[in-house]
């Protein structure tokens, strides 16, 4: 399988736009680069941007590794990726709205009432709530794979609260305190304006008559895998990052305790699942919500971004549907191919797919992270006989995908400059209109020929750099 | 500023200034022991140690008897100890990760780093460095968080809950410091005066920096009476009484402002008692029993402090 490399094409020679900057890179003297590697860790180390890894002695801190080398797009093939995940954002919110109200697509029979009615993250409680301003999803993750030249598949869309926006920020940072010279000679389009967008629209869902409204993060605690981003995007915001036990609910409002006494909150942006959130609604056992704030939500008097209840339109059984989601509601063709994939609760679908493990990607209808998923072409036997008596067990649970030739990019590793793959997580920010700022989250996988890019199995990050005119 | 917030700084505050008091407290035994005395004066030495600094019998459960080394890794490095060093820097990093929206990068910066470097100390790491260097430097990188903390701050009321935080604390622990040694350091009458005294109050005056000052002051040899004095009355002393509790109601006028809370009355009543005190009546009293009456009513103090500002729930 050879992977589309987004530096050198096919034939082995640096795409035009690229060809300046590569003759930068090669102009560097592995010494050099593995000195501005090291800088660029004790950097991080230093700024504390370390992420939890779970599984060992209740979660270890680790800094995700930093590949010096950017990845490169054009104008041009940014607008595309740019106008797709908008499309895509603009009809997945508009499928949440008529799935809590009319549930017209579920009438038309384009997408089955079962797999929207049964599914856990359907959350009754949303039906015949309208969030202010219609939007859902104030923030999307779309992670994006690419296979060839024009060729772009997303690969999942992320609803709930993405996170990963804090290294977009924070990888172009330290970029530019590394090579300040590459920023003066190329036109690489800023990202740092991130957190200004995101409070303006966080301002903007504010209940009706609160001229300056309280925004706050609420983050499920410092334990949290991406609590240095919650902590990260507050400060950036300048608004106060709170806890569940941090606010509480009297006659019908949010407050958070202040060394002043009871303040009101506005807007909360949650980086909390739905569950977490309250626990008189959801999980009784939930230490990190906070009592009766669903009723609030409910009655207007407090926005939560994102939206309760999105998480239906992102997961997996739902994902295969979203290119006709999309015709349904905007009667657009997708800008964006879906990557074709196996629901294993068809029987048809199953039967190929347990033929096929070892050529496919199969995962977790739920999963995330990279975990509990089987990478057929890297499995042993042994594996590939285990997942198979996994997904005989449960087979509504589990998807399978070809596995995706996914591009490279040239890496820095002990080896030197080499090619690794890579996917793309941009974020699309929800306000009056959808946006994006101009680059991402890329994600590689170091290890040699690994397709995973996922953090917590061995994954690094790079700068996303979109060229401007 | 939230509740929980103000909680953190002025945890992280507490947690840096006790990692300091326990360095200067293993220090002063460390000191002491260089003098040379019977086994037994030497052994209670260490005992008082793990007295002031706490957790005298988890260490007797698990160690048996007390020795020197055990004494001196249960202090620094062992993490089971919740007033370890260790667990004091531990405890600060993590208000402090808690605090990342907060305080500023270069406190930030130094308090990870410290906790990076000490992390990985391990009984031959403290060895190989020399446990006396090594307390050097836990107490010059408390000096740096505080000069970090004082440099880059903005004064308003999260700087001062740090204020709160440390002076609180730096205020307990010379009580305990004075107590613990008025105990062990008085022998016999003979020795009053008597070189021997001369080196252990001067180790004691010497683990708070108050060795020069004392002689600046008084000009004079080291009785433990001016000791005593030195360290509850003079308001000028950094480390004593009078100077913590000037600054905690220095401190509390700015965060109340005009409410009024519990906190600060609780806070007057212990200034005046202090600033105002006459060595005579307390030494009538007993310098033992003054000394334990301030420390409960220091953590009263506190925990009011918390009742009043940071709500929790």
């Amino acid at each position: 399988m050879t992977a589309f490399d987004e530096w050198y094409g096919t034939d082995r020679t640096p795409r035009d736009m690229i060809r300046e900057i590569d003759r930068w890179l090669q102009a560097q003297p592995v010494e050099e680069l593995g000195r501005k590697r090291d800088e660029a860790n004790i950097l991080f180390r230093r700024l504390g941007i370390t992420f939890i890894v779970y599984g060992r002695e209740g979660g270890t801190e680790r800094l995700i590794p930093f590949d010096i080398v950017p990845r490169v797009f054009s104008a041009a093939e940014w607008r595309r990726l740019e106008e797709g995940s908008i499309q895509r954002v603009r009809a997945l919110n508009m499928f949440l709205a008529d799935i809590y109200s009319k549930q017209e697509i579920i009438r038309a029979g384009a997408v089955p009432s079962d797999l929207i009615l049964a599914n856990d993250f359907y959350q009754p409680q949303m039906v015949n709530f309208q969030p202010p301003g219609g939007l859902y999803t104030h923030v999307a993750g779309i992670d994006i794979v690419r296979t060839g030249e024009t060729d772009f598949f997303v690969l999942e869309d992320n609803l709930r609260s993405p996170s990963g926006v804090s290294y977009m920020l924070e990888n172009r940072e330290v970029m530019m305190r590394l090579f300040p010279d590459l920023f003066a000679t190329f036109p690489v389009a800023p990202v740092n304006h991130y957190p200004d967008d995101l409070l303006r629209n966080l301002r903007a869902v504010a209940p009706r008559g609160v001229d300056d409204p309280t925004v706050v993060v609420m983050t499920p605690g410092f334990y949290n895998s991406a609590y240095f981003e919650h902590a990260f995007l507050a400060d950036q915001m300048g608004v106060e990052l709170v806890e569940g036990r941090d606010l509480f609910v009297r006659d019908g409002v949010v407050y958070m305790r202040t060394t002043e006494g009871p303040r009101r909150v506005d807007v909360i942006y949650r980086r909390i699942d739905d569950e977490f959130i309250d626990p008189l609604a959801f999980r009784p056992d939930s230490m990190l919500g906070v009592p009766g704030l669903l009723s609030v939500y409910r009655s207007g008097r407090v926005a939560i971004a994102n939206a309760m209840g999105t998480g239906v339109a992102d997961d997996k059984s739902v994902y295969p549907y979203v290119p006709d989601i999309i015709r349904f509601y905007l009667d657009e063709e997708p800008i964006l191919r879906n990557v074709p994939t196996y629901m294993l609760r068809k029987e048809e679908d199953r039967k190929y797919a347990l033929e096929h493990l070892g050529e496919l990607v199969t995962k977790e209808v739920h999963g995330a992270g990279g975990y509990g998923m089987l990478v057929g072409p890297a499995a042993t036997k042994a594996e590939i006989e285990a997942y198979r008596a996994r997904v005989l067990d449960d087979p509504a649970n589990f998807i399978s995908q070809p596995t995706l030739a996914l591009s490279t990019c040239p890496t820095f590793v002990e080896t030197g400059i080499a090619p690794r793959h890579v996917d793309l997580r941009p974020y699309v920010l929800g306000g009056d209109r959808f946006s994006l700022v101009p680059g991402g989250l890329t994600r590689v996988a170091l290890v040699e020929g690994s397709l995973v890019v996922n953090s917590s199995q061995g994954g690094g990050t790079k700068d996303t750099w979109v060229l401007g005119q | 500023m939230l509740g929980r917030t103000a909680d953190s700084l002025y945890w992280m505050a507490r947690y840096m200034e006790r990692a300091e008091n326990v360095a200067r407290l293993l220090d002063v035994g460390l000191r002491m022991a260089l003098i040379p005395s019977a086994k037994e004066t030497r052994d209670s030495a260490w005992a008082s140690t793990l007295e002031v600094a706490g957790g005298q019998e988890d260490f007797l459960q698990r160690h048996g008897e007390i020795s020197r080394n055990h004494v001196i890794r249960y202090l620094t490095i062992d993490p089971e100890n919740p007033s370890s060093i260790y667990s004091s820097l531990h405890a600060a990093r993590e208000n402090a990760r808690a605090l990342r929206g907060t305080i500023t990068t270069e406190i930030w910066e130094s308090l990870n780093s410290t906790w990076l470097e000490y992390r990985d100390l391990d009984e031959g790491g403290l060895h190989a460095r020399g446990v006396r260097n090594l307390l050097d430097w836990v107490k010059e990188r408390v000096n740096l968080f505080r000069g970090v903390a004082n440099g880059t701050m903005l004064q308003d009321d999260s700087y001062n809950f740090v204020r709160l935080g440390w002076s609180l604390e730096r205020g307990g622990n010379t009580a305990r410091l004075l107590d613990s040694k008025y105990h062990i350091l008085l022998p016999s009458v003979a020795d009053v005066g008597g070189a021997v005294d001369y080196y252990q109050w001067g180790a004691l005056l010497r683990s708070v920096s108050a060795f020069r000052a004392y002689h600046k002051i008084y000009s004079n040899v080291i009785v433990p009476r001016r000791v005593a004095e030195l360290l509850i009355m003079r308001a000028d002393m950094p480390r004593s009484l009078h100077a913590c509790l000037n600054q905690i109601t220095a401190t509390l006028d700015e965060l109340c402002g005009r409410r009024p809370f519990e906190c600060r009355r609780l806070a007057g009543e212990l200034h005046a008692r202090i600033a105002y005190a006459s060595m005579d009546a307390i030494f009538a009293m007993g310098l033992h029993e003054f000394l334990t009456e301030f420390i409960d009513r220091n953590s009263d103090l506190g925990t009011q402090i918390q009742r009043d500002f940071m709500m929790l729930a």
